[in-house]
């Protein structure tokens, strides 16, 4: 379950950001913020080869003590950030290490974020969205707090 | 594990992490957490655990502060201790120094219950006080003549350190100091015999006496000594841990779980002394429950040592993982913290001391994140004590104190002191307990919680700028600015934060910004900085702050107050007692009356007015005035009057012009709030029209707006200027026009001469360009214009002005920019009755022309002379000075206008041909042809006046070449042949020299043709004769043909070649085809 997704514009501000209400809504926006750290790092370190790719899984950002930070980032440069309570057991790091073998495709983190992306896309499809703007949309909330809810 | 103070039992980890250790009576997963109270620096490991152990051993017998060769022997073993010298460390002692007596050795432990894990000395003791090996220094040489005494000397020496040492089992070594280098062994017979002696008198073994001349290198012997002492120190060492693993058998594994630890940790370390690192960390990992508090740090440095750092941190994050769980009393929570914090950052310790000794750390994976995991649980602690120890100031601390010992130090690691030496839980005494907690949570209430926490902060901040995380390191610094503020330091708590702040703006992170400027306002509120505490309001109050409309009001409301000179409401959740003193010092900073205008640049953050400047038009008429607008526009919940609004410019006297000012009381800026221009009503955009009369002297110039002021507040009180760079626009507002210009989306209409404030677009400068000339000018020619010629242009100049013209001016001729030659040969002037030569110039300028009243005309006539063919472009501008009026100011203006007569193109209309007779004189061959002369061309136009001069016009005929041809041959062909068809072709040869000529006549067949006639002839033609030669040939293909070449050779001119025969005789002819009949039946079926 995640405890938190965002959406950054390719310029790094927030497009998107939701919490589970319970927690520090603040703490969240400074997880996801210095997760971009990572997030650049891992695009300048991949350079061309995310240009050849339509888009990608950045996998495992980086691990705090009690959650864990997920990225993915579209051909366009908007990046997912997803941040997963550390107990939850559906992201498990058996499933990172398969990440890392390179059978990423079947992960549960990817298809979270295949869902994130393909809401994104009708948002953007939107003609009344004018991109760059934050998102307004109540078909994506619903669909993020299904993914906030829902043991994936 | 049940605490002394609570009722119910705490829950089991689950699985079973814990089994043996819970069939120990008392000792549960508590235990290890249990930890108090040890030393000063009671949350640190014990320093032994952190570094690199080394054999021990100690050097007697040497005088090093008398005896200079005992110092150097001294010196030899300590300088220069790099990592390829073997671990030791050596210690010099007196020769009857007394060791740690060895306890008698215990034959059974049946009846033994160990007091704990591990005695707080026993490291010490082994890295500093019980040697590996004594080694006795003497001076002796082999051929001593009193050898018998020296010899019984050196053994009770011996002797001595063997009693001192009272049976442990370190090992003794005698080294003698000799005078002598020694013979190579077996030579020297005394020597042998005396070692021997002297051997058996010390009850040494051979291998334990050494010989060390005090020679040229003595460097290099004790460097091989110091290998020897190595190895029996090692000996020593490996015979510890034989000791240790022999008291493990009689050990009972229900009741002696503690010892178990205890004698393995003992292995680990003797293994570790002795450098087998590999088994020592084997020895440590046996179990999780070994992983201690104290035995993770051991063991991650083991592992970073070697070089498996990935180990360290599963190892790690495996025992912090089975730590997190175990809190301990409740009561003591914040303890557990604090060993939390205490473990992180050893690890982060040890790992960053890796990397200094080389590891590769990675931005995922470095030492800052265990530093910033380390300030976190110090965060948890300090909660943790803020509630848990918030006695009463009148509870004192209890008498005796609890957690004094008699000896002032532990026995052993990880107990209370009032519970030293019990592992039973049972409450033998709670009222005990009571005040030991009590006495451990007053001492916390002393502990300085920032101060630690700010220290791993920036630690973790060095870390994280190391590894390329700069918004991770953005996100400390708000965290060590957050804990400054709460450590009432506020100048650096502003410092930080003020210095973090642009990074979350320039990113527009919102909410983390507003949470930065909340806490920045509260120090500022605190400090009572007037200029500070402003602008974070402004910022606060502005679009990109994310407060709540009633956290704007209170702010607005404050910032109006501080506008007024008076003091603003304290910020909410702020120390009571801080804002008493900052409420005294806004009490002195009203009464203070003295430079209170704060200008504040807006270009580096987002406040809460918004400008834009806009002029009208790109460029304005020096005769119209200058218009533009200033859009503003607040974004705070209620509305604000402005004092002052002034606009500068890069020409500062048009500053005057643009200032909107509106004597205002201090008290009327919360009065009458929607009424007039000076108030700005939240959301709405107003616009403020400025005009003025451009100098005459800024023509051709840009006018640019500079800045924008705007004062809120008075400038008798305290006021703020709002100054924006250019034509407005803050940090904010460039990605805000890039998204508005990307939208398509359709704006709801507004009522007239109001605007969306999004559709407006800054334009901060205009050009000032000249009057708009109101007269005509009219160019009058005859193109073409003709090389050489007098080519007059005539250009009139008609008024339409309502005044005098002054001071006409003309300039006239090529237009400057074309081809650099066109410059050369183009000559303008006034007067045509001379032909201008090179000295004339391509453009006349500023030809005086006079004034001209309203109506009038003037004519000017120029005349141009093009000395080369080509397309030209003249011109011809006129200027000339007007007194204007604009906006009842007059001004003189200066006007002009440019005419362009296009393309003058010089060429020839009809021809007239002439023709001459050139008779060359036979001259041979001459280089390069005959030159044939001049030919002289003088002329005028018809249309030209008399005066206009008479033009020559030199063409240089062609160059001829003249050539001597003997044999003079022409045919006589038809145009066409026809295939099959006969075609006669006649040469006539004639010899137009006095000479006769022999010729020989061939002709060469082709393939197209069959032809009769004489194939090969010789001939005489004699002097003006000619002779004929009639050929037929018949075409035998249709086409463009090659005939029969013909050659000729006259024997008397070998020059005469064929080459210059076909320049006379053509070499080819149009064959037609076949024709056909008439009634051909294949027309017909066409």
């Amino acid at each position: 379950m995640a405890v938190c997704i965002a959406v950054i514009a390719k310029e790094n501000y927030p497009l998107y950001i939701r919490s589970t209400p319970t927690e520090n809504e603040l703490k969240f926006h400074y997880m996801v913020h210095t997760s971009l750290d990572v997030v650049d790092e891992k695009i300048s370190a991949m350079g061309k080869a995310l240009v050849d790719q339509r888009e990608l899984y950045l996998g495992l950002l980086y691990p705090t003590e009690d959650y864990k930070v997920y990225g993915y980032v579209t051909n366009s440069k908007v990046k997912f950030v997803m941040v997963v309570d550390s107990s939850n057991t559906a992201l498990r790091d058996n499933e990172i290490r398969s990440v890392s073998a390179g059978d990423w495709r079947t992960t549960p983190g990817w298809w979270m974020f295949r869902k994130l992306h393909n809401s994104y896309t009708d948002v953007m499809c939107n003609p009344f969205y004018n991109p760059g703007d934050r998102i307004q949309s109540r078909a994506f909330d619903n669909m993020v707090m299904s993914m906030m809810i829902q043991v994936c | 594990m049940v605490t002394p103070l609570s009722a119910s039992p705490r829950p089991l980890p689950a699985g079973g992490d814990w089994p043996q250790l819970q069939r120990v009576r008392g000792v549960g997963p508590g235990f290890f957490c249990d930890t108090l109270n040890m030393s000063p620096t009671q949350w640190d490991f014990p320093v032994e655990l952190c570094c690199r152990p080394m054999a021990f051993v100690t050097l007697t017998g040497l005088d090093v502060v008398y005896n200079a060769v005992h110092r150097a022997v001294w010196d030899a073993f300590c300088a220069n201790r790099r990592a390829d010298r073997v671990p030791i460390s050596f210690k010099v002692l007196p020769g009857d120094h007394e060791y740690p007596k060895c306890r008698p050795k215990r034959t059974s432990y049946e009846w033994y219950i160990p007091k704990g894990i591990l005695k707080t000395g026993w490291m010490n003791k082994h890295l500093n006080l019980v040697p590996a090996l004594v080694v006795v220094f003497y001076e002796l040489d082999w051929d001593e003549p009193q050898w018998k005494e020296k010899q019984s000397e050196c053994a009770t020496r011996v002797e001595i350190v063997r009693q001192s040492l009272q049976g442990r089992n370190t090992k003794v070594a005698v080294v003698l100091i000799q005078k002598k280098t020694p013979l190579p062994p077996g030579e020297d017979v005394i020597a042998s015999e005396r070692a021997a002696a002297l051997c058996n008198a010390c009850e040494l073994s051979g291998k334990s006496l050494f010989v060390l001349p005090h020679t040229d290198h003595l460097v290099g012997y004790i460097i091989r000594l110091e290998n020897a002492f190595y190895e029996h120190a090692q000996t020593y060492y490996y015979t510890e841990i034989r000791r240790v693993k022999s008291h493990k058998e009689f050990l009972n594994k229900t009741t002696h779980q503690l010892l178990f630890v205890r004698h393995q940790f003992k292995i680990a370390f003797f293994s570790e002394l002795k450098q087998d690192t590999q088994n020592a960390l084997k020895c440590l990992w046996i179990d999780d429950v070994w992983a201690n508090r104290y035995l993770i740090v051991g063991i991650c440095r083991l592992c970073f040592q070697h070089n498996t750092p990935l180990d360290a941190i599963a190892q790690f994050r495996k025992h912090i993982d089975l730590c997190k769980k175990k809190i301990g009393s409740a009561e003591l929570s914040f303890e557990h913290a604090a060993w939390m914090s205490k473990q992180f950052q050893a690890f982060g310790d040890l790992f960053d001391e890796a990397i200094k000794l080389g590891l590769t750390a990675i931005q995922t994976q470095n030492p800052g994140f265990y530093y910033q995991q380390a300030a976190y649980y110090a965060q948890e602690r300090k909660q943790l004590a803020k509630t848990l120890c918030n006695h009463d100031a009148s509870v004192m601390y209890p008498n005796p104190d609890p957690l004094e010992t008699q000896t002032g130090v532990l026995d052993f690691y990880g107990q209370r002191s009032w519970r030293q030496g019990i592992l039973s839980f049972d409450l033998s005494d709670p009222e005990k307990e009571k005040v030991g907690i009590l006495a451990v949570q007053l001492k916390e209430r002393n502990v300085v919680h920032s101060e630690m926490i700010i220290t791993l902060l920036s630690n973790a901040v060095a870390q994280f700028k190391k590894y390329k995380c700069p918004r991770m390191k953005s996100h400390l610094m708000v965290q060590m600015g957050e804990e400054y503020y709460y450590a009432k330091d506020y100048t650096k708590a502003l410092k930080l934060l003020d210095y973090v702040m642009c990074d979350y703006r320039s990113e527009g992170w919102w909410t983390l910004l507003t949470s930065i400027l909340t806490t920045a306002l509260k120090c500022s509120y605190l400090m009572a900085q007037l200029k500070d505490y402003i602008t974070y309001s402004l910022e606060l109050l502005g679009r990109a702050s994310t407060l709540k409309d009633d956290q704007k009001s209170r702010i607005e409301k404050n910032l109006i107050n501080v506008l007024m000179n008076e003091s603003p409401d304290p910020e909410p959740d702020c120390d009571i007692l801080a804002v008493k003193t900052a409420q005294k010092l806004w009490a002195d900073r009203v009464s203070l009356a003295g430079s209170n205008v704060f200008t504040i640049g807006v270009q580096d953050f987002v406040p809460f007015v918004q400008c834009k400047a806009k002029f009208h038009a790109p460029s304005f008429h020096v005769d119209v005035p200058v218009q533009f607008d200033i859009y503003l526009k607040a974004d705070c919940p209620h509305p604000i009057r402005f004092s002052k609004l002034c606009v500068s410019f890069n020409n500062q006297e048009y500053n005057q012009f643009c200032i909107i000012e509106e004597a205002t009381k201090a008290s009327e800026v919360l009065e009458n709030l929607t009424q007039g221009k000076m108030c700005l009503v939240p959301g709405k955009t107003r616009k403020l029209l400025f005009k003025f009369v451009a100098k005459t002297e800024d023509v051709g110039k840009k006018i640019e707006i500079t800045s924008v002021d705007l004062v809120l507040g008075n400038e008798t009180g305290r006021c703020v200027v709002l100054n924006w760079q250019g034509g407005g626009g803050d940090a904010a507002s460039s990605q805000e026009a890039l998204q508005a210009a990307r939208s398509f989306k359709r704006r709801p209409k507004l009522p007239d001469n109001e605007v969306h404030w999004d559709s407006i677009i800054i334009q901060a400068s205009t050009m000032i360009i000249s009057r708009i000339p109101n007269i005509s000018v009219h160019l009058r020619h005859e193109p073409p214009a003709l090389t050489n010629e007098m080519y007059c242009l005539v250009v009139t100049v008609q008024s339409y002005e309502k005044t005098q013209i002054r001071d006409m001016k003309l300039t006239a001729g090529l237009k400057p920019g074309q081809d650099a030659n066109l410059t050369q040969k183009t000559h303008v002037t006034l007067h045509g009755t001379e032909l201008c030569d090179e000295s004339y110039p391509a453009l006349l300028t500023d030809i005086p022309a006079g004034d001209l009243n309203p109506g009038e005309q003037l004519e000017k006539t120029l005349y141009v002379r093009c000395g080369t063919v080509g397309s030209r472009m003249f011109l011809v501008y006129v200027s000339y000075l007007i007194n204007t009026t604009v906006e009842e100011k007059e001004i003189v203006c200066k006007c002009h206008k440019k005419t362009h007569p296009k393309g003058v193109v010089l060429q020839t209309g009809e021809s007239a041909s002439e023709c001459f007779c050139l008779r060359c004189p036979s001259v041979g061959n001459v280089e390069g042809g005959v030159a044939t002369g001049h030919y002289i061309v003088s002329w005028k136009r018809t249309s030209a006046m008399e005066n206009i001069p008479v033009i020559s016009t030199v063409i240089t005929l062609p160059h001829v070449i003249v050539e001597n041809i003997p044999l003079h041959v022409n045919a006589d062909l038809p145009s066409f042949g026809r295939v099959r068809e006969s075609l006669p072709v006649k040469y006539h040869l004639q010899n137009k020299t006095n000479l006769v000529q022999d010729v020989e006549i061939s002709v060469e067949p082709s393939d197209a043709f069959m032809f009769s006639g004489l194939k090969q002839i010789r001939l005489r033609v004699l002097p003006g004769t000619k002779q004929e030669m009639l050929y037929n040939f018949y075409p035998l293909m249709a086409g463009y043909q090659q005939l029969p070449s013909l050659n000729i050779n006259l024997l008397r001119f070998p020059n005469f070649t064929n080459q210059l025969l076909r320049r006379f005789i053509p070499t080819s002819i149009f064959v037609k085809p076949q024709g056909r009949l008439v009634d051909d039946t294949s027309i017909a079926a066409a």
